[in-house]
């Protein structure tokens, strides 16, 4: 691949920050992906328990 | 008056549940292309040769670390001046994805620096400013960590990023009012852009891509600040239900 | 014997680590003071290079101080801390796994953040080495033995300045041996591996004064 698009002598350079920022994404994105996934676990958990939002009508509120 | 029906947390997470899926196609879509005419159209520079494929990174992250900043002094303003429920949860969400496009801008420009400029790091008016700015975001989400109850923390976040927003004028002109390393603003200007069409489109096109991906992110992190204020109530009331406590639900 | 020393860790790190805690505020104040020399000392990077190795264990000194006075404050103010006195269980062990849980906490960010900070003091490859090595050795010491300062100052209002005062004086050896083995690389002349063995002395000794004379002030503070 690298060989197709001459990066010149800066090589090194020039992918290790396209990494990096890859990986910073990856790791945010990961972060608040994960996150979601325990919060919908502690409202099912909480839903579970029987515990209801004032507005109690429909099920604690998330839009299916 | 559609601000006004963003105020409703429900009505916000309905509406960014059917937002989110084309944001994320069209955000996908812009890397895709960006990330092609970064590699294979953008001509290289006469002197820099490849290396200034970096700039197609280190630019819109520098852009995006500014504008997450001032969606948050927007936020900071919503929360203390306008009132609005949603605006200190949206300060939150956009704390740590600014504080990540600044990390991913100075590390983009300290590998672009070591073989331009034969430095990783040099003590120049517009690198630092953008360094306090880092410190500045880290604060703002330690500030968010210490204090327990989310509105309180939400007014006293909101006072902080008021303040620490001078430092977005300061780092715009810093190349200017300074006679710095980094080079002036070259797309930004009152005369216009002066890049050559074939080196500003990918840069364009890559704008949008970063800014396409806060949209999302702050979306989603915004979706998660509401389930967790959420679950918060949730346990607050289970536990005082628990104790018997004679709360306005149990007096119905 | 060791399933309580296990929970007390266990409890100790998440505590830290929770909000409120005080676990990367030690990070962010040293990453702030790392920020705030280059502007008085100036932007001169060779200057910088030559007071690197100083700025950077002084930072880390003044940010392990800065983390310490929650180290029994907090417990203090909840009654666990009388419960732990009262039940019977070795107190210098308790105080030792209290300083670990801390060290993971606090100290070892710092250790991990050094490399780091050291790009902007403009410190060569062998430098950042050096002072990461003497500082994963030395903040231990500096943990341990201000533990004794916040075993002092645990039943005082505002324990937190007059806690760093108390124990400035006592990690002025470690500063000394810590500095002048970072320093020695740039220094030809200068041995390296001297001054790093008496840190680590220095630290193995805190390992054994720390937790016995913080058992002994807890003692006196509780009744």
């Amino acid at each position: 691949m690298t060989q197709l698009l001459d990066l010149g002598p800066h090589a090194g350079f020039i992918l290790a920050s396209f990494g990096i920022t890859t990986v910073v994404i990856a790791a945010l994105f990961g972060w608040i992906l994960a996150d979601h996934a325990a919060l919908k676990g502690k409202l099912a958990e909480l839903e579970r328990q029987g515990v209801r939002r004032r507005s109690g009508a429909r099920p604690s509120g998330t839009p299916s | 008056m559609a601000i006004l029906d963003l105020a409703n947390p429900t009505r916000f997470l309905s509406l960014a549940q059917r937002l989110l899926p084309w944001v994320s196609v069209a955000c996908v879509a812009a890397f895709v292309a960006g990330l092609y005419l970064t590699f294979f159209v953008a001509p290289d520079d006469y002197q820099q040769g490849a290396t200034v494929k970096i700039m197609y990174l280190h630019v819109p992250a520098a852009w995006l670390s500014m504008l997450c900043y001032s969606t948050m002094a927007l936020s900071a303003l919503g929360t203390l001046i306008w009132k609005h429920p949603l605006a200190d949860v949206s300060a939150k969400a956009a704390a740590p994805i600014g504080a990540a496009f600044t990390f991913v801008s100075l590390i983009t420009g300290s590998l672009w620096g070591k073989p331009m400029w034969g430095t990783y790091w040099v003590w120049d008016a517009r690198l630092t400013s953008v360094l306090v700015l880092f410190i500045m975001y880290l604060g703002l989400i330690a500030l968010w960590r210490t204090i327990e109850d989310p509105i309180r923390a939400g007014k006293a976040a909101a006072v902080l990023t008021l303040v620490g927003a001078i430092n977005l004028p300061i780092i715009k002109f810093s190349v200017d009012w300074w006679n710095t390393l980094h080079q002036p603003a070259s797309v930004i200007r009152m005369d216009g852009p002066t890049i050559h069409a074939s080196i500003l489109w990918p840069l364009s096109v890559m704008a949008l891509a970063f800014t396409l991906l806060f949209l999302v992110m702050h979306l989603m992190a915004m979706r998660n600040e509401i389930l967790r204020r959420r679950v918060r109530t949730l346990q607050l009331h289970a536990a005082s239900a628990r104790h018997g406590v004679a709360t306005p639900q149990a007096a119905e | 014997m060791s399933g309580w020393v296990w929970a007390l860790f266990l409890r100790e790190l998440r505590l830290s680590v929770r909000v409120g805690g005080g676990a990367l505020i030690g990070v962010l104040f040293f990453l702030a003071v790392i920020t705030v020399i280059p502007f008085g000392v100036g932007p001169d990077l060779n200057l910088l290079a030559l007071i690197g190795p100083a700025v950077l264990w002084i930072g880390a000194l003044l940010a392990t101080l800065l983390g310490l006075d929650r180290l029994f404050q907090a417990d203090r103010d909840d009654g666990s801390l009388d419960l732990m006195l009262m039940a019977g269980r070795p107190l210098e062990l308790l105080v030792l796994v209290k300083c670990a849980a801390h060290w993971l906490g606090t100290g070892l960010p710092l250790v991990i953040a050094a490399p780091v900070l050291s790009i902007f003091l403009n410190l060569e490859p062998l430098a950042v080495g050096a002072v990461t090595l003497t500082l994963l050795a030395g903040t231990p010491a500096l943990t341990l033995i201000g533990a004794i300062g916040a075993a002092l100052t645990v039943s005082l209002r505002r324990g937190g300045l007059l806690l760093a005062v108390l124990v400035i004086p006592f990690s002025i050896p470690v500063l000394i041996f810590g500095v002048s083995a970072a320093g020695a690389v740039t220094r030809e002349p200068a041995p390296f591996l001297t001054p790093f063995l008496f840190l680590c002395a220095l630290s193995l000794i805190a390992l054994v004064v720390g937790p016995v004379a913080s058992a002994l002030a807890l003692r006196f503070s509780s009744d």
